[in-house]
């Protein structure tokens, strides 16, 4: 039996504001349980909340960059159930009337080809506290710190076929995001969480299957392992003849499994209805109109002036777009003078896997876009060759000083004096008479262990380019 | 006899010092503490003696304002720090309020004192002040009658005088009721007039604080004080408070008053209905038109209320759960045991009805039939009213089918509900009202309704003031006071 999967994306992202969504308690991040806590958060008798413009506008932001449909008047609902870390015993979130309503964003699939998801809607909401259980043998300890986070639920349609292509869209909100500053991305503080609905049906079914809502995902890789394991779950259900049961399972990063958290049937009445301590929120064209000059190049269009204006392949401006500091490091090295092509390489190439190999990130890179523009500079202008060029940038990740020092101090810079590398050309030909008597015999390939000679002879400092013609020259 | 003058007269007194804020302060609690009509959940001697020490300061030093060193009772619904805040319910009854209510900041910054907690029905949910946690309260013109409610502590309060004004809530008339059962003056004032900052929700949408005292005037007095935009509540209103003793004075010559027709229908007490026609013949005279007018979905309010209400009130008191604050039961054996015995044994019976009626009116399948159909009729009750209001200045009618009926007379809640019948429809639609006392039927008092308008307050206070210009009703006080 041949099977097709559906996802749909359930995204919780953590607005970026300073203060709460209807207090004004701070959103720091890691301060002590409860200190972040006023009354508004804590449930007291009596408190009201007052909603915090700016989450509004981050919304709206989010709908502009996928082009949604900002609706001009949207509702706060109550979503009621009790848990402790629920203070006031219901959720202010938005239920018929979202600030975003649809909107599309388009991922890069597996093959490389284009695809258009769709967004069904985004909405504010608040954050619940946080439940500790294991803190104490018999209690469970409740942190309120962040009960009223503001939080954006990004809804997208049941649009993704495969646990690869729910990543890839996952990874594509995550960096729209940060590039339009609504949210700081961080996955381990629980800023980017996503919820997967899944379900298979047979291929060419039009009716979906039943799903499973599957939770606490805090990275993109148990994301693609927890939908992985759900279709294969699911699949092996159908396949002896049972049925999937609509419920919600929870991923355990460490067993590496989901398990059942509640069924349908055992899922809460939420009750929904229009919180009366609010007023809708009415959004008008000059607000849209401010909102919309206020936003930054979003990755589409950035990638497509990366090809247009610096002559990148798609391949490279996708790359180098894909996170808005990768692509400001980058315009930042051509601001500074280097080369698009050679810089490109670069941030993808050496960069990125030094970046990599100490796990850290460009925002933490310890050589700045300028010093790293310097770096490249070098090699464009024949100082240095790209050899070389990996030793200065691992002595300028130590710190040592700039490119240009380094190169002096250690007296990296490159031969061009033709005569000289002539000259030791012509030793090493004396020296080695056997292996250049099989090149001119036809084994061309031995060019290599000559240039690799001339390096060995020159320390690397040698110019490739002029080396290899001498070398073409005198062997032939 | 300081305790028979009112705010105003109480204000010269101060003032002239014919009395200091701590002899009244004083003379105020040896009548609580003498009084038995249960009319306080929590004195506040020492806080209030404090208060008034400060007050006097303040005069001495010729800082005070009009209501600097004048005491009050305060209904047990509005936060007072470091005060136990219980709204008549056990399951506050521990609770300690850490913040002040913005109306209860208000007062402190006019440097009023404050006697006292009002009693009320538990989390204001009641007609007659029966449903209090802490014992019933008693109407202090017949000890066995009820005061009304849910503000009836602070309504007897007022009318024993106990207190020159009480501060109470409304939310379906539960300061008119009470004013109007107790003999006294009450106003509710346009939803979003007055901070709901602090006041223990029972209906968010329906909710509103206001003043209870003597006269019309104490009301404005007080209520230049209570009004006002709270940035702290979404829901009160950016407009500017007016000075509502300003045009207390003004005539009322060719004020057009309506009578809704089926305001005085078949339910209606003929007493009742003879001293409220006596006391329209009284604006008459005044010079004043009458016209009669209608309301043709009067009848729709009892029902809309008792799923509105019930609705907001069953998700509000969520967070009354026994986890932070708040009775809690004994020995929980697990999460859902503490919910369940918490709220069993915290909320009384009145409550949990209407908490069932709307968590059951707000669930799936039944929403729209019930909620939302509610919120349709609301709309019609408000057109009405502006419908009315094109062609008069001021409704008028009674505030309550019958006075004062004994206590523990109900024993149904529906039959009890159905006395709310002139009440609600003026919180559905957000109107301002009053009541003021216009007379007797049976020894005890009948209170007249009057329904403005949008932001008409000085209109209503105005009319009030003139009324008790002409008549001394609202100076009857029950005997032995």
């Amino acid at each position: 039996m041949e099977w097709e999967t559906v996802i749909g994306l359930e995204i919780h992202s953590q607005l970026k504001t300073k203060s709460k969504i209807f207090s004004g308690a701070s959103t720091a991040f890691g301060a002590v349980p409860n200190s972040q806590a006023c009354a508004v958060d804590l449930g007291l008798p009596g408190v009201l909340p007052v909603l915090n413009k700016e989450a509004v506008v981050m919304a709206i932001r989010f709908g502009l960059a996928v082009g949604a449909k900002v609706n001009k008047r949207s509702i706060f609902d109550r979503k009621n159930y009790f848990y402790p870390d629920l203070p006031k015993g219901y959720q202010i979130s938005q239920f018929e009337l979202p600030v975003v309503g649809e909107g599309e964003i388009e991922i890069t699939t597996e093959d490389g080809k284009a695809k258009i998801v769709g967004i069904t809607r985004a909405h504010l909401e608040e954050d619940a506290g946080k439940s500790i259980h294991d803190l104490y043998d018999d209690y469970t300890a409740i942190d309120l710190n962040r009960a009223g986070t503001p939080l954006l639920e990004i809804v997208s349609d049941p649009d993704m076929s495969s646990a690869k292509e729910a990543v890839a869209y996952a990874k594509k909100i995550h960096a729209l995001v940060q590039y339009i500053g609504i949210c700081d991305g961080n996955m381990q503080e629980g800023s980017f969480r996503c919820d997967a609905n899944v379900s298979i049906r047979k291929k060419g079914a039009e009716k979906l299957g039943t799903r499973a809502e599957l939770k606490n995902i805090n990275s993109f890789k148990f994301l693609e392992k927890a939908i992985n394991l759900e279709v294969e779950r699911q699949q092996d259900i159908l396949e002896e003849g049972g049925s999937v049961v609509q419920e919600t399972r929870l991923y355990d990063s460490v067993k590496n499994e989901t398990r059942s958290m509640r069924s349908k049937e055992e899922a809460n009445d939420y009750r929904y209805f229009p919180d009366p301590d609010l007023l809708p929120v009415e959004v008008d064209d000059e607000l849209l109109e401010q909102i919309r000059s206020n936003l930054p190049e979003l990755p589409t269009e950035k990638k497509q002036r990366f090809v247009s204006e610096f002559g990148l392949s798609d391949y490279d401006a996708e790359v180098l777009t894909s996170q808005k500091a990768v692509a400001d490091y980058f315009e930042a090295m051509l601001d500074a003078g280097a080369d698009s092509k050679l810089s490109a390489n670069w941030v993808m190439g050496e960069l990125s896997a030094v970046l990599n190999k100490n796990q850290t990130d460009i925002e933490n890179c310890p050589v700045s876009a300028q010093a790293f523009a310097e770096l490249v500079m070098r090699i464009e202008d024949d100082t240095i060759s790209g050899k070389i060029a990996k030793d200065v940038f691992k002595a300028m990740w130590q710190g040592e000083s700039s490119a240009d020092e380094i190169i002096d101090s250690k007296g990296l810079k490159q031969m061009t004096d033709s005569g000289a590398i002539e000259g030791i050309i012509d030793e090493i030909i004396a020296n080695n008479a056997p292996q250049v008597e099989q090149y001119k015999d036809g084994n061309t390939k031995l060019l290599g262990f000559f240039v690799g000679q001339v390096m060995k002879a020159t320390q690397g400092k040698a110019n490739p380019k002029q080396v290899n013609q001498l070398l073409n020259e005198k062997l032939s | 006899m300081m305790h028979k003058l009112t705010v105003a007269e109480l204000s010269k007194g101060l003032k002239n010092k014919e009395f200091s804020s701590v002899e009244l302060t004083e003379h105020f609690l040896s009548r609580i503490n003498q009084s038995d009509l249960n009319a306080f959940i929590t004195v506040t001697d020492d806080l209030a003696l404090d208060q008034a020490r400060a007050a006097d300061e303040k005069i001495a030093n010729g800082n005070a304002g009009i209501l600097t060193g004048i005491p009050y009772a305060h209904k047990d619904i509005f936060c007072t720090t470091g005060v136990k805040t219980s709204a008549g319910s056990k399951i506050l009854d521990p609770f300690i309020s850490p913040y002040d209510a913005t109306v209860s900041h208000k007062l402190n910054s006019a440097d009023m004192v404050m006697l006292g907690k009002a009693n009320m029905d538990e989390l204001a949910m009641g007609s007659s002040n029966e449903k209090s946690y802490y014992g019933p309260v008693k109407n202090p013109w017949n000890k066995n009658k009820v005061p009304g409610g849910s503000s009836g502590g602070s309504a007897a309060a007022v009318a024993g005088r106990l207190s020159p004004f009480a501060t109470g809530t409304d939310t379906g008339g539960s300061i008119r009721q009470p004013a109007s059962l107790c003999g006294i003056t009450g106003i509710k004032p346009t939803y979003g007039r007055v901070s709901r900052y602090g006041m223990i929700a029972y209906a968010s949408s329906l909710d509103q604080a206001g003043p209870l005292t003597q006269t019309a005037e104490d009301a404005a007095l007080v209520m230049n004080v209570m009004a006002g935009f709270d940035d702290k509540d979404s829901t009160s209103v950016d407009r500017a408070v007016p000075d509502y003793t300003k045009n207390l004075g003004n005539s009322i010559e060719g004020l057009k008053i309506g009578l809704p027709k089926e305001f005085f229908s078949e339910g209606l007490d003929s007493g009742v209905a003879e001293t409220i026609m006596a006391a329209v013949k009284e604006f008459e005279a005044m010079g004043a038109s009458v016209q009669e007018i209608s309301l043709p979905n009067s009848a729709h309010a009892i029902p809309t209320y008792y799923i509105v209400a019930p609705c907001e009130c069953s998700s509000n008191l969520s967070r009354l759960d026994g986890v932070r604050y708040g009775y809690r039961c004994e020995d929980p054996k697990d999460l859902e045991d503490l919910y369940l015995r918490s709220r069993s044994e915290g909320f009384g019976a009145e409550v949990k009805r209407r908490i069932m009626i709307g968590a059951y009116a707000l669930s799936a399948g039944y929403y729209d039939a019930y909620y939302l159909k509610a919120q349709k009729v609301r709309h019609l009750i408000s057109e009405d009213f502006k419908k009315a209001f094109q062609d008069v200045d001021v409704i008028m009618g009674p505030v309550s089918p019958t006075t004062a009926f004994d206590l523990g007379s109900f024993t149904d809640s529906v039959s009890m509900y159905l006395a709310d019948i002139y009440t609600l429809s003026l919180n559905l639609a957000g109107l301002p009202g009053m009541s003021i006392p216009a007379g007797f039927s049976n020894n005890m008092p009948v209170g007249l309704q009057l329904i403005g308008n949008y932001w008409s307050e000085e209109l209503l206070l105005n009319a009030a003031h003139q009324f008790q210009a002409q008549t001394d009703w609202h100076a009857q006080m029950p005997e032995g006071v």
